[in-house]
């Protein structure tokens, strides 16, 4: 059974087609990157999976459950999102701890007290951050609430939407490790989307490479590491950021 | 002692709930009391509310008690505001009319701030056909006068303190609903929005819990800039005879009947007419202050 499946997916805002014809399966536990410029239409895939673009066609699926057009709360147990600006994704007037009660009291889960308690641990936030508000937290703790949140409700498939592109490098680097270490003790599966190539290289087994809302082509991530592209975009895309093919 | 207290209030990882709430209306506090204006406002305010509880107490005479043999006297020692027509103590009326005019001024923002608040909330986070209706129906009353619109109303329920005071809610709510929907509209595509549906809550539960308190701060200061055209308005429909009915002191009602008299006796229209500007400039005040406060984004420090 695959994390996700999406076949021949079409998405449109209003009547402007974003998204077309897109299928990929992503394998349980499996780090899968979309890759691709800005405007491609990666982000609104996620957005499309999570239930926050609901305007789509095709076939869509999330550990063999097939999926509605709006987030549900059975959905919400297995499938959860992390949003690109940690500085809109979290409420100005809410503290960490109602922001981490919140899941909890959603599907009535009891020891929320120890539960918050727990996932700040997990997620390298002292307790002591526990009762503050947003505006008194850095970019990075604020990265570091939003995937607490996310995983409060204990999901298996995560969607990461360009979880570092607003924090700056040497954060960056902390939240990355944070969610490989938190992949491996928990088992998760990751659907990331990224501009970032070393970042694929660093989180992810395979990524599809997106342009102008068609996925081009679904390379493995160690065609980071030879160039072993073969569509004339995701060469251009390597070669922009850095790298040189060797065929 | 007091150190440690201040900085149980502004200790920036409070260990509970409560005292991260405490701080904050700690914090909102101590900027309300740097501005003159606002503390002079809530001085008033906190005047006309001490004023209104122990009216009995602070009265020196009844404020419906009549003496015909101290018809119109002008203000003196024995009645520090004069007396009006009847011979009845103008202060002692003031100080009694001051519970009229904050029930009126409380109930209605009670009635009118929710159900503004509510309707514009649903309106901007559904948009689509429930905005339309909704908008549609805030349109039609807005597009009316307000004390036209509430005079009508009075007319149609009959005259009395409370059908004024159903009336000006029915006028009142429009504008909050527009705030209320401008405001949510500004933040309902927000990421920490999509992030709750993701959760799996109810809209019911992101309207109330999470589009709500972001309304509410310029809600507050909308209402208290607004409580001085409420107590106006009470008082042109108590000076029309459509709010409050005599014997009631209410203060519109008293410069209405003290306007038969205004060039001879002026002290019966006047003190009443003090009272009411001393009042809707106290809430004024407060309102400013406030908003300079809750919401630094509109506040007049450029």
């Amino acid at each position: 059974m695959s994390a996700i499946s999406l076949s021949d997916l079409d998405i449109s805002y209003g009547s402007a087609k974003v998204v077309e014809g897109v299928s990929f399966d992503v394998a349980e536990g499996e780090s899968f990157a979309l890759v691709g410029e800005s405007g491609s239409g990666k982000s609104t895939v996620l957005k499309a999976i999570a239930g926050l673009a609901p305007d789509w066609t095709g076939g869509m699926s999330v550990l063999g459950q097939p999926r509605g057009h709006r987030p549900d709360r059975g959905f919400a147990r297995r499938c959860q999102m992390v949003f690109q600006d940690p500085y809109g994704s979290l409420h100005p007037r809410k503290t960490v701890d109602t922001v981490l009660s919140e899941p909890l009291q959603v599907h009535g889960l009891g020891n929320r007290d120890a539960r918050v308690e727990e996932m700040l641990r997990a997620v390298g936030l002292d307790r002591r951050f526990r009762f503050r508000y947003p505006h008194q937290l850095s970019g990075g703790q604020r990265q570091r609430v939003a995937i607490a949140r996310a995983l409060m409700l204990e999901p298996k498939v995560m969607l990461l939407d360009e979880p570092t592109s607003a924090l700056d490098v040497s954060v960056q680097a902390e939240i990355l490790n944070l969610l490989k270490r938190l992949r491996a003790e928990q088992g998760l599966t990751y659907l990331m989307v990224t501009h970032n190539l070393p970042v694929v290289g660093f989180m992810c087994d395979r990524m599809a490479v997106m342009n102008r809302g068609r996925v081009v082509e679904i390379a493995p991530a160690t065609a980071l590491h030879d160039g072993s592209f073969a569509d004339p975009y995701s060469r251009a895309l390597y070669a922009a950021s850095g790298g040189t093919a060797h065929d | 002692m007091q150190m440690l207290r201040r900085d149980w209030y502004h200790d920036d990882a409070p260990a509970s709930r409560f005292q991260a709430n405490a701080g904050r209306f700690y914090r909102a506090g101590g900027l309300l009391m740097r501005n003159p204006l606002a503390v002079l406002g809530g001085a008033i305010i906190l005047l006309l509310v001490l004023t209104a509880a122990f009216a009995p107490w602070i009265a020196p005479y009844s404020a419906v008690g009549q003496d015909l043999s101290a018809r119109l006297l002008p203000p003196s020692a024995q009645h520090w505001m004069g007396t009006d027509e009847l011979g009845r103590d103008i202060l002692s009326r003031v100080i009694y009319g001051a519970r009229i005019t904050l029930m009126i001024v409380a109930l209605v923002a009670v009635i009118s701030a929710p159900l503004g608040l509510i309707i514009g909330a649903v309106s901007g986070y559904f948009g689509g056909l429930v905005d339309k209706v909704l908008m549609g129906i805030t349109d039609v009353f807005l597009s009316m006068p307000k004390l036209i619109l509430a005079l009508a109303f009075v007319a149609a329920l009959g005259p009395g303190i409370e059908n004024a005071i159903i009336a000006i809610a029915i006028t009142a709510w429009p504008a909050y609903a527009r705030i209320a929907r401008a405001e949510t509209l500004t933040f309902c595509q927000a990421d920490f929005i999509g992030a709750t549906r993701l959760l799996g809550a109810s809209h019911g539960r992101i309207i109330l819990r999470h589009v709500l308190p972001l309304c509410t701060s310029s809600m507050i200061v909308r209402v208290t800039l607004d409580m001085a055209g409420i107590i106006l308005t009470a008082a042109g429909l108590g000076f029309l005879g459509l709010g409050a009915q005599p014997p009631l002191p209410e203060w519109g009602a008293m410069i209405s009947r003290g306007r038969v008299f205004i060039l001879d006796q002026w002290w019966v229209a006047t003190m009443p007419g003090f009272a009411i500007i001393l009042v809707s400039l106290g809430f004024c005040f407060l309102g400013d202050g406030l908003r300079d406060v809750l919401d630094p984004k509109q506040g007049g420090k450029s």
